[in-house]
């Protein structure tokens, strides 16, 4: 596995594409959330918004870089080529899945760890300004407040998931447009459905299943009683998603031979 | 350009044409973009829910209205005037925020009907909330009269006389100089009509949403003049059971219908020589607000979003791959001339994804709308040429999204980055327009400036200046107009084929 490990991190560390993705990531994180926190405004006590799921915003856009890195990471390699050349050195599939999957993971996670906290600390700066006060009834953003933590901890874990998510789909699809225009209708496109159509029982089943409405429940911190879905039972909704998707992408590898 | 020249272009055409065709990858995108359309709209049609919904009042032009108001009437028969004093108007808003506030379309004072029934034709003169004086007339027209508001120190005097079929409307601040408003033609008018003192409140708008509203109006006494048969006054809610009447907020004061303590409906009282009455409803067309369970035939169209992701994926790859199978060293060896490559591909690209995406559209809302409208569904009404444009514009819509991810294809060099570019540019803030998470002013500005504008094109409903409503994207009302929506896409579009053109030219391949 430790070759294996190695070989992923090489190709990751020496290509440009993922470091320039990664930053754009963090960068539309940051950027989209600072734009979002200084937009709104809180007048009065009760306002009914949620600073911190706003603060986070960023995660609409950013998730999509990361999605783009992740199904590179293995279709990049059925277009040039370079497959053949990973198998014949790693001929167990599983575990070039893995390193791969494992690589991802840390490098996702960190750039994550540290978008999601800037964000924070751009929203903290910004909104008592504009109203969110304690005299409004929010205190002052941080991470010693549990719900600040379980949103941020989880939005990092989202983006890991996603990443999962578009490895598998990347490794069964093969093609790496086909594979991210797969990746984006299955993230952006349920929600857009859910809006739009008007049957309430029909409405609250695609929130529940779908992978970013889910996923995305691990951000509220003032989430009402009739919200479609649980913080944490939503992010395992999306956990379920990148399980299924991966253990395809490997099914599919290990049959297809490359 | 020499005949030679054209020929040449003619034959660029038909190389890239026989690319496009003979990848069965890209015709297979082509052929679910379009399957996408028509599924989604059967989907949708059948996905509804709406039976036992209550009836849709509908106007004498055949648009859906609000007809409902608390009435104080008797019949007239042949020519006649009213006329009565307002000299107070107040409003109660539901909930436990903002009672204060005036709800500015609240309507007051005397209005003749063709009947009881809702949608029937009407004349109406009124003091509103803060609009001033109007008179109104069949629901869509509107004419103003004297602005401000009113008081006991304040009052306004206001009049209606029928003559035949047309109706004039006058108002007056001391009783004895009038001014009139407007004469209007109701076509159609029985011989006996109903005539008296209306309040009407609609729901007061916040946010996002509205709070039910009640007015209470305080008449003078109703100066009669012509035939009256009934000499006594008949009050009573009107359009209570219709889809666009929203009810009454708890009102503080003890009455008939009182539900623990708190009265839930209108009524009258006599009050010195002249009433006071308190009514809510409106008479206006319905927006959106007023018929949440109604349809417009933009929400039929749903499969555009994934018509769109895999047009792009196609158009992006009209190029990429050129550049994955360095077969672009191959074309501009053929054909030097880069531009002319470029324009050539966007060409066949956009008529090969308009001429697939026409006849989806054609199928998809005709069959969607036959189905919600199996399904107990109302559709809000369009014209023909409304529908030709929802459709012909989808179609355009998905073109130039294909053209526009040929251009990011061209610049990015890279399929995977080109398709998300253009999806998240197209796709993401639509999603951000929906969702009630970003403030609405982000909103606004959303659909303004992103190629999101384009959407625009898929609607169908009309902003009335005489009806507050929540006039939101969510709602189906754009900032934008139809093709000025489509014209920021093209912009988009022009823009990433010019920056394509120049990179090409300079970076050779």
């Amino acid at each position: 596995m430790r070759p294996a490990l190695h070989a992923e991190w090489t190709k990751l560390r020496t290509t440009a594409g993922p470091a320039w993705l990664l930053l754009a990531s963090v960068t539309v994180t940051v950027a989209l959330g600072a734009a979002v926190t200084a937009a709104i405004t809180c007048p009065n006590r009760g306002c009914g918004l949620d600073p911190t799921r706003l603060s986070l915003t960023g995660i609409y856009l950013s998730q999509a870089p990361v999605a783009i890195l992740a199904v590179l990471a293995i279709s990049g390699e059925h277009s040039t080529g370079l497959i053949s050349t990973t198998l014949t050195a790693i001929p167990h599939r599983p575990a070039v899945l893995t390193a791969k999957a494992t690589i991802l993971t840390l490098t996702v996670a960190a750039s994550g760890g540290v978008a999601f906290l800037a964000s924070l600390l751009v929203a903290r700066a910004i909104l008592p300004a504009n109203g969110f006060t304690p005299a409004h009834g929010y205190p002052s953003l941080s991470l010693a407040n549990g719900s600040t933590l379980r949103a941020y901890a989880g939005s990092v874990l989202y983006l890991v998931l996603i990443a999962l998510l578009s490895l598998g789909i990347g490794a069964t699809v093969r093609d790496s447009a086909a594979a991210i225009g797969t990746v984006l209708g299955l993230l952006y496109l349920p929600p857009i459905l859910a809006l739009s159509i008007d049957n309430p029982h029909w409405q609250r089943l695609l929130q529940q299943a779908a992978p970013m409405s889910a996923g995305l429940a691990i951000q509220t911190t003032t989430a009402p009683s009739t919200a479609p879905i649980g913080p944490w039972a939503g992010l395992a909704v999306l956990a379920a998603w990148a399980a299924g998707a991966f253990l395809t992408g490997t099914l599919v590898l290990q049959r297809r031979d490359t | 350009m020499s005949p030679g020249n054209g020929y040449a272009f003619w034959r660029l055409l038909h190389a890239e044409w026989t690319k496009f065709r003979s990848v069965r990858g890209w015709l297979i995108g082509t052929a679910v973009a379009a399957l996408m359309i028509v599924l989604f709209a059967v989907l949708t049609g059948a996905s509804a829910i709406g039976h036992d919904a209550p009836p849709v009042p509908i106007g004498p032009a055949g648009e859906p209205v609000s007809d409902s108001f608390y009435f104080l009437h008797q019949p007239l028969h042949g020519d006649g005037r009213i006329t009565v004093a307002v000299t107070s108007l107040t409003t109660t808003i539901g909930g436990d925020r903002g009672h204060d506030a005036t709800v500015p379309w609240a309507k007051v004072g005397l209005i003749i009907k063709a009947g009881t029934g809702p949608g029937t034709s009407y004349a109406a003169v009124m003091v509103t909330g803060g609009h001033g004086v109007r008179m109104q007339d069949d629901y869509l027209h509107d004419y103003a009269g004297q602005p401000g508001q009113v008081s006991a120190a304040d009052p306004r005097w206001l009049r209606l006389t029928r003559s035949g079929d047309t109706i004039t409307g006058e108002a007056s601040t001391d009783g004895t100089h009038w001014s009139r408003l407007a004469t209007v033609r109701l076509a159609g008018l029985p011989a006996t009509v109903q005539a008296g003192l209306f309040v009407a409140c609609p729901p007061s708008v916040q946010g996002r949403g509205t709070r039910t509203a009640a007015a209470t109006a305080v008449f003078g006494h109703p100066d009669l003049q012509g035939q009256w048969p009934q000499g006594m006054w008949n009050g009573e809610q009107i359009g209570a059971g219709t889809a666009t009447f929203g009810g009454y907020p708890p009102l503080p004061t003890g009455g008939a219908a009182d539900i623990h303590g708190q009265r839930m409906s209108g009524g009258f009282a006599p009050s010195g020589d002249g009433f006071t009455m308190t009514g809510a409803g409106d008479i206006a067309p319905a927006t959106r607000s007023d018929l949440p369970a109604a349809g417009v035939i933009g929400d039929l169209l749903f499969g555009t979003f994934p018509a769109l992701i895999a047009l792009c994926v196609v158009g992006a790859l009209f190029i990429t791959t050129e550049y994955r199978h360095t077969l672009i060293a191959t074309t501009l060896t053929a054909s030097p001339h880069r531009a002319r490559v470029l324009a050539a591909k966007a060409i066949v690209l956009g008529c090969v994804t308009s001429l697939t995406s026409l006849p989806a559209t054609a199928l998809a809302l005709p069959i969607g709308e036959r189905i919600a409208r199996a399904h107990g569904i109302y559709l809000f009404p369009v014209s023909t040429a409304t529908a030709v444009r929802v459709g012909l514009g989808t179609a355009a819509l998905l073109a130039l999204t294909a053209v526009l991810a040929l251009g990011v294809g061209t610049v990015l060099r890279r399929s995977a980055t080109a398709v998300t570019t253009v999806v998240v540019a197209l796709v993401l803030p639509h999603l951000l327009v929906l969702t009630p998470i970003l403030p609405a002013s982000a909103q606004r500005w959303l659909s303004l400036v992103t190629p999101d504008a384009a959407f625009a094109v898929q609607q169908t409903l009309t902003h009335y200046p005489q009806a507050d409503s929540v006039y939101t994207p969510t709602n189906g009302y754009y900032p934008l107009g139809p093709w000025t929506g489509l014209a920021v896409l093209c912009g988009y579009a022009a823009v990433a084929l010019a920056l394509a053109a120049i990179l090409l030219r300079r970076r050779d391949t």
